[in-house]
């Protein structure tokens, strides 16, 4: 009883959000609008999945998120002195560059050392979190002479490593197998239920999203909010991608069917 | 032989031209590492000749070169960095304009006053004729500053270096360490230009990090191979232009082309191997079992 009772004021202390956006619209130089009166909330304990075709302005959300772009309508309230870890897309990062995996997670470091040389508690700090993410006997191995999911997982480790109470991680499962995205799900899945806030843009619907508690549906202007259930719907969804889907339930959760009424190309010989 | 690697040492000049060869190699090898890694290698070139203008103007008006070529050169370094932040005119186009036009005023300028007119090809390819004591000492002072920076932003460097976004949000002040970079560039190639030349100086730049590269996959080892690299080139460029009468820039230039060469032959096979190596997946991930039901993460 008290404990629950320490927790209940845990989560009444921790209302306010981490980030806000409040009728936020960004464009770049000349264009139309690429976030047109968004508005969001990133509250502490969250896991949130911004979904939406591309060129729908997920990836500005994170920038905005992330104090890398400022609207030019509207506010961006962070939380002071909000610690935030993000991890890029994989596709992003220079594979050639010469780094180990443990010199990776090093950069992230935030107690001021600008040296080269490393303390034990550095190392100590790596090796942790290495291991808790299941690469520890990869620390001394080049970036690229690892697997698409231990690369994407040298990421997390960095972004961990300033232990974060915010994630933000864009497209975490792009371009990766059915098996390493069934993992990158549960490792979420662990980091969110030690505490981290985590935000993620995807596209992928029935890999990502449908298994995300709390989903926004971006196509530049808000589409709709909500659990999948509530917002994987057909209406929803053509709205945000301007395209007709199908929606079928399976095993409690919302499974879309993209294309119902493209044409089928046939074999020809 | 060992007459060949004395002789030099017989003339004042000749041993200053020995110290600043080395050092200009060096120089240009360790600050070459983050010119490559950062994709910069063609800021490099445009700021030598950028920088050729400002010489120019100091020849025709009698002003100290190191004082107006380097006010010139911080104006032109500062102003290409900023350009490159920006993605309105593409990079290298502004950085063409800019510089090339520096040069071509530099070249007229000297055509118009004769009597800086016979050190064009000097200037151009480099020339280890007159190299002075000053010289050598400002090249000196420039390289222990530069490693006394290098190792004292280490980290930053690097973080901006690899990712600067993610250094960005990381609390780097990435604007600040990209024009440190560029100051530290600039200087660089002030003080090695009379020995490189304008023109051959961006193969210095590049040369032994690619070399270096080639050799290792690590950070640290790739600054000092390169720098080691860059510090033999100059070393052996030197004896080389004194003896065969070569402008020392081309020589230089080609011992790194050489050492390149080698370097890419004996490592070629080792190169096949480093092609990404994926582990196995069961390697990975001791604690995650593969679940195959579609169930939702739980909501807290």
């Amino acid at each position: 009883m008290n404990a629950q009772g320490d927790t209940m004021d845990a989560r009444v202390d921790s209302i306010t959000p981490l980030v806000r956006l409040d009728q936020v619209t960004c464009s770049y130089a000349h264009g139309r609008p690429v976030l047109d009166d968004v508005s969001l909330t990133i509250r502490p304990g969250t896991f949130t999945g911004i979904v939406g075709p591309s060129g729908s302005g997920k990836t500005t959300v994170l920038r905005l998120l992330l104090g890398l772009v400022h609207p030019q309508i509207g506010t961006v309230i962070r939380r002071p002195d909000l610690r935030v870890g993000y991890v890029p897309q994989v596709e992003t990062i220079n594979w050639n560059f010469p780094v180990t995996v443990a010199e990776t997670v090093l950069m992230s470091a935030r107690n001021g050392r600008r040296w080269p040389w490393t303390n034990t508690a550095e190392e100590d700090g790596v090796a942790d979190v290495l291991d808790r993410l299941g690469i520890g006997d990869l620390a001394d191995r080049h970036i690229r002479q690892l697997s698409g999911g231990q690369q994407q997982r040298v990421f997390i480790a960095r972004a961990l490593f300033s232990s974060p109470e915010l994630l933000l991680m864009d497209e975490p499962t792009s371009g990766v197998d059915i098996r390493t995205r069934h993992e990158m799900l549960h490792l979420l899945a662990e980091l969110h239920d030690s505490g981290i806030s985590i935000v993620v843009t995807t596209h992928d619907l029935n890999g990502l999203a449908a298994h995300l508690p709390h989903l926004v549906c971006l196509n530049t202007r808000v589409m709709g909010v909500g659990a999948p259930t509530e917002v994987l719907t057909p209406d929803i969804l053509e709205r945000t991608y301007g395209a007709p889907m199908e929606v079928l339930e399976h095993a409690g959760m919302p499974l879309i069917i993209e294309g119902r009424h493209a044409p089928t190309v046939r074999h020809t010989s | 032989m060992w007459n060949t690697l004395t002789e030099p040492f017989q003339y004042g000049f000749l041993r200053h031209a020995i110290v600043v060869c080395t050092i200009a190699g060096a120089l240009c090898g360790l600050l070459g590492v983050f010119v490559t890694l950062r994709g910069m290698s063609y800021i490099g070139h445009g700021l030598s000749h950028a920088i050729f203008g400002g010489a120019a103007i100091c020849a025709a008006i009698g002003l100290n070169f190191f004082v107006g070529a380097g006010v010139w050169g911080l104006a032109s370094g500062l102003a290409v960095s900023r350009v490159t932040r920006r993605r309105v005119i593409a990079a290298d186009a502004a950085i063409g304009v800019i510089t090339t036009a520096s040069f071509a005023f530099g070249i007229a300028l000297l055509g118009l006053y004769s009597r800086v007119k016979q050190s064009i090809e000097a200037t151009v390819f480099g020339s280890v004729l007159g190299v002075s004591l000053t010289d050598m000492w400002v090249i000196i002072a420039i390289a222990i500053a530069t490693a006394a920076i290098i190792i004292s932003y280490y980290r930053p460097l690097l973080f901006t270096t690899f990712d600067p976004e993610v250094a960005d949000v990381s609390g780097v002040n990435t604007a600040r360490i990209d024009a440190l970079l560029m100051l530290l560039l600039t200087f660089a190639i002030l003080a090695s230009m009379k020995v490189l030349g304008v023109t051959l100086i961006a193969a210095a730049l590049v040369i032994p990090p690619t070399i270096a590269r080639l050799l290792t996959n690590s950070f640290k080892r790739m600054l000092i191979i390169s720098t080691g690299v860059g510090a033999f080139s100059g070393l052996v460029g030197m004896y080389l232009s004194y003896h065969l009468d070569i402008s020392s820039g081309a020589t230089i230039v080609l011992v790194n082309f050489i050492l390149f060469a080698t370097a890419y032959t004996l490592t070629g096979a080792k190169r096949l191997n480093r092609q990404p190596t994926p582990t196995p997946p069961t390697e990975t991930t001791p604690s995650v079992p593969a679940t195959r039901s579609r169930q939702p993460l739980p909501t807290s």
